[in-house]
């Protein structure tokens, strides 16, 4: 006995030493935030990202020019301090830094709608197909399989010529092409969390099966799911400006990163900065995207490094 | 035993599965997976009843039958006089106050995104709703210092716990209701043996001051030894013996048992060199396919001509054990 | 000299929380034909010790220290010079034995691979060595199985597959890292006697890994307790299981529930396992010790021959008479 008692006595000293200690918990968000500020590229990208949002949403605003005024003294010219035409202007005079913004304002803006739209219609889809599991799960997935099977720029260019070159029709189609792969994920994800120990134990206590959707496996989904957003949001901008590459964006005199470049690659033995700076604001944005797309996978889902 | 009260009376159960083979045609009859083949057993109050048998014995899927985790295709589960498998849904949730389940794998066990005050409070939750959150957090503090957990970690994620603590974690979960039982599916495994010793032992304690039933599920014959009070052992399915635990330890009446105590290896050199083990030849037969008759037979080292004949169901042999073997 | 002298091994992992010691210190030898168990449980840094011999360690892995095989030291070798070694003189078992065979190949192809790569033998040859090494591990029909793939083996099945291709180059070391750890009892005793047997017929030395004292008990001569990465004793088994000298073996076998005794009650050993980001300044053992003293806690205990008897080394602080009290307790209760 004496033995035991003076094992307890150890047990408590050892806890009173402890009790110091923070009571605080670190969620794994914390964690994951804490492992996205250490990996040093996808935080540069962050802040690039934002400085590229932010240029294109105030930069128009402050600049003395607007999108679709020619400037008769600065036809066609190279970049230069005259009257403030820093990316030069187009073959109209029309001052290509504002375009630029412009054209990014809505290559974002079709990017960031399109993605959302996209993303909803997957987890809805995917998290459905998980749950019911059994028939439904395998009529809805072959519903996404024949998704696939569609050649989508053909569709695009039908819905374009019949309905018109519109910024909604943009986002419409880039998004019935491109909730595939969230449903499939969203899917996969929800049928690993529901065969999980934690949900045997939540529906042995008795939860009911709304909480078990909404308290365990929710929350579960949500790490895969912004991953599967981030990686979502440049395969969208990328597609936006393929579709107005082809000359089924939106209308002129709006422009977008797409019909930029369209414009600047006829004309870039002549003029090239035409084509050089929508282009390069193209890539460092969807390299942006793709390094935090990077770092949210490390930070949110570690052990698949 | 007949001065306790029965608590739990499990006739008869099967868990059959309706399994398709991996080069099947969509029309091809499915197979019948035998996962637990009739089994019947009775647990009194603040008893411990040891299930033991090897991977694929339908231990665990007989655990979670009891619970409908897994739906029972066949049999009777009578709770308190009331058979479970006619109940409704309300029935149910009324049986899961008083019956909870500490699970194999702590971590896995436990929602990674939920604190310890929310997972350990989640049956209150669910079955006490007319509780205030500051009486929640009252008892859930009480039950952490009860299994040895400091209350300054009630606000911390499982993922900062060792896998004896969440444990620990997963044992307040099931006693914060004051259940009168508890199924353990091999709450022990998956720990390091100086912590499992301290798991067993809580539960152990738990056990004399709550009055708890225990059913406590393992693959080792050793583990057991120390909790039960009698033992079930099972083989593919099937109840090979179940007894008294002395009877079983001192003369185990059917050769799986045997087989069983002789394959764990003593912490004692001398002992452990000069044993002599009984080595079972080959491998386990498929559930979906069982032997005839004694589904030990195909791997017994007594096996005659009888045992391929008719199935054996569990006998008496004294009273304080029973045993399916033919020959015993 | 010894087959296998490893003197002052250090195992340390490069993380993102810094610099974190797996392993500190382990000598041990092993001579030809013995058999050595390190026990420990997760986390004790016995797999890690043994990786880093066979240059397994993971990439944020380094080793320090020396392992001479034959006089060779393992930890400066060329990737070269350790392939020629590895699966050749020395060679590994795993956990997991999926982890080891290829799950696209048949077995005799693996196997032969092996035979053709470092004993130059011919297809023909090779395959024949390889179905008397199934039967060697009693695989029924080995000449009809030897054609199948890994998965169509059952899990004892396949741990037997694993050893015969071990086996393969008859090695002088064979290194078994919780060989059946995930293995059922029954199937587990297969294969401790199968390594019993092999030992008997091929005089391989064997190194083997384990958590559990009972498999330890039956195979092995000396025995090797580690806890936090350190050594904390090392003798003849007959020493370490019947007068264990330090404090951590004397509640590693109270804690073990075992057929043997009828003792009800299990000693458990206070606490929780060590973070190895942050051990503790003295005995790695000192924070779950009953013996704890203030020395314990500042200064780390050599690893030492014991005063009571030479042929055991210990780590602690206290003489072994000290921890005697206890001893009896833990019998009696």
């Amino acid at each position: 006995m004496l033995f035991r008692s003076k094992q307890k006595a150890v047990a408590e000293a050892m806890a009173a030493n402890l009790s110091m200690a923070a009571v605080e918990g670190r969620s794994p968000w914390a964690d994951a935030r804490e492992r996205f500020l250490r990996n040093k590229a996808a935080v540069v990208s962050l802040i690039l990202l934002s400085l590229v949002v932010l240029a294109c949403v105030f930069g128009p605003m402050l600049l003395p020019h607007s999108y679709e005024d020619t400037d008769w003294d600065a036809m066609a010219m190279a970049p230069t301090w005259h009257n403030l035409h820093l990316f030069g202007t187009d073959d109209l005079g029309r001052d290509l830094l504002v375009r630029t913004l412009i054209g990014g304002r809505i290559s974002l803006m079709v990017g960031l709608m399109a993605t959302i739209a996209s993303v909803t219609i997957g987890i809805v889809w995917g998290a459905t197909a998980g749950f019911l599991g059994g028939k439904v799960d395998t009529v809805m997935m072959r519903i996404v399989d024949m998704m696939y099977a569609v050649p989508y720029l053909l569709i695009a260019i039908l819905m374009v010529t019949l309905l018109g070159r519109e910024f909604y029709l943009v986002v419409l189609t880039i998004t019935v092409f491109s909730w595939m792969d969230m449903a499939r994920v969203v899917r996969g994800q929800t049928l690993s969390v529901k065969s999980k120990e934690f949900v045997e134990a939540a529906r042995a206590i008795g939860v009911s099966t709304g909480s078990i959707i909404f308290r365990h496996v929710v929350p579960n989904l949500l790490g895969i799911v912004v991953i599967y957003t981030t990686v979502t949001v440049p395969g969208v901008i990328l597609t936006e400006s393929v579709l107005s590459f082809l000359g089924l964006g939106v209308q002129e005199p709006m422009t977008s990163w797409g019909v930029l470049i369209e414009d600047g690659t006829g004309v870039m033995e002549t003029t090239p900065w035409m084509l050089l700076f929508p282009a390069a604001m193209l890539s460092l944005t969807l390299y942006c995207a793709n390094y935090i797309g990077d770092g949210m996978r490390d930070a949110l889902d570690p052990k698949d490094r | 035993m007949s001065d306790k009260k029965l608590i739990l009376s499990v006739r008869d159960v099967k868990v059959h599965f309706k399994v398709k083979g991996g080069n099947d045609w969509p029309w091809t009859p499915k197979k019948t997976l035998k996962a637990v083949d009739g089994v019947s057993f009775d647990l009194y109050e603040g008893e411990t009843l040891g299930v033991v048998g090897e991977s694929g014995c339908g231990k665990s899927t007989l655990a979670r039958s009891i619970l409908n985790l897994i739906p029972a295709t066949a049999g009777e589960i009578v709770w308190m006089g009331k058979d479970l498998r006619q109940g409704s849904e309300k029935d149910w949730l009324a049986v899961r106050r008083d019956i909870q389940m500490i699970f194999q794998d702590p971590l896995a066990s436990l929602n990674p995104r939920m604190t310890i005050a929310q997972i350990i409070g989640e049956p209150l939750r669910v079955h006490r709703p007319e509780l205030s959150s500051e009486e929640v957090m009252k008892r859930v503090r009480a039950m952490m210092v009860k299994v040895g957990l400091r209350e300054q970690m009630i606000n911390r994620y499982p993922h900062e716990f060792s896998g004896g603590q969440c444990q620990r974690i997963g044992i307040a979960r099931a006693l914060i209701l004051e259940p009168k039982l508890i199924i353990c599916d091999e709450p022990v495994s998956a720990l390091d043996v100086s912590i499992q010793a301290q798991i067993i032992n809580l539960l152990k304690e738990l056990q004399r001051e709550m009055g708890l039933a225990l059913i406590f599920i393992a693959h080792d014959l050793a583990v057991v030894k120390h909790i039960s009070d009698r033992i079930l052992v099972m083989y593919l399915g099937r109840e090979m013996e179940l007894a008294e635990k002395h009877a079983l330890y001192d003369k185990p009446s059917h050769p799986y048992t045997r087989a069983l105590l002789s394959a764990i290896p003593i912490p004692d050199p001398k002992l452990e060199r000069n044993k002599v083990i009984q080595i079972l030849q080959g491998d386990l037969p498929s559930p979906i396919n069982p032997p005839s008759g004694c589904v030990f037979r195909t791997r017994c080292p007594l096996a005659e001509a009888q045992c391929a004949g008719e199935r054996p169901e569990l006998r008496r042999l004294s009273a304080d054990t029973q045993s399916s073997c033919l020959l015993a | 000299m010894s087959l296998l002298q490893v003197n002052n091994l250090g195992v340390q992992f490069q993380t993102p929380d810094g610099l974190v010691s797996a392993v500190n210190g382990v000598s041990f030898d092993l001579q030809a034909g013995q058999t050595l168990g390190i026990v420990g449980e997760s986390g004790s840094g016995k797999s890690q010790s043994v990786l880093a011999m066979m240059g397994l360690l993971a990439k944020n892995g380094k080793a320090s220290g020396e392992a001479l095989y034959n006089g060779q030291n393992l930890l400066t070798m060329s990737p070269r010079q350790l392939n020629a070694i590895r699966g050749d003189r020395v060679s590994m078992i795993f956990q997991d034995p999926m982890t080891s065979l290829n799950p696209y190949l048949t077995v005799e192809r693996q196997m032969t691979e092996v035979l053709e790569l470092h004993k130059g033998m011919t297809r023909r040859e090779a395959k024949k060595r390889a179905i008397s090494l199934l039967e060697a591990v009693r695989i029924p029909e080995a000449a009809r199985r030897v054609d199948m793939y890994p998965h169509e083996f059952s899990g004892g099945m396949r741990q037997r597959v694993m050893i015969a291709m071990a086996l393969l180059c008859e090695p002088e070391i064979l290194i078994a890292d919780e060989p059946t750890t995930a293995l059922d009892v029954t199937v587990q005793a297969q294969i401790l006697s199968l390594l019993k047997d092999l030992q008997r017929d091929f005089g391989t030395a064997i190194v083997m890994i384990t958590h559990d004292l009972g498999v330890v008990a039956g195979l092995c001569e000396k025995v090797m307790v580690m806890y936090g990465g350190r050594v904390m004793e090392y003798g003849s088994a007959n020493d370490i299981f019947y007068q264990p000298s330090h404090p951590y073996t004397i509640g590693l076998l109270g804690a073990l529930p075992r057929l043997d005794h009828d003792g009800s009650e299990l000693v458990s050993i206070p606490g929780n396992p060590p973070n190895m980001a942050n051990m503790p300044k003295g005995c790695p053992f000192s924070e779950r010790c009953t013996h704890v003293s203030e020395l314990c806690i500042s200064t780390l205990p050599p690893l030492a021959a014991s005063a009571a008897n030479p042929a055991v080394l210990r780590a602690c602080h206290k003489a072994p008479q000290e921890l005697k009290p206890s001893v009896e307790v833990v019998a009696h209760v």
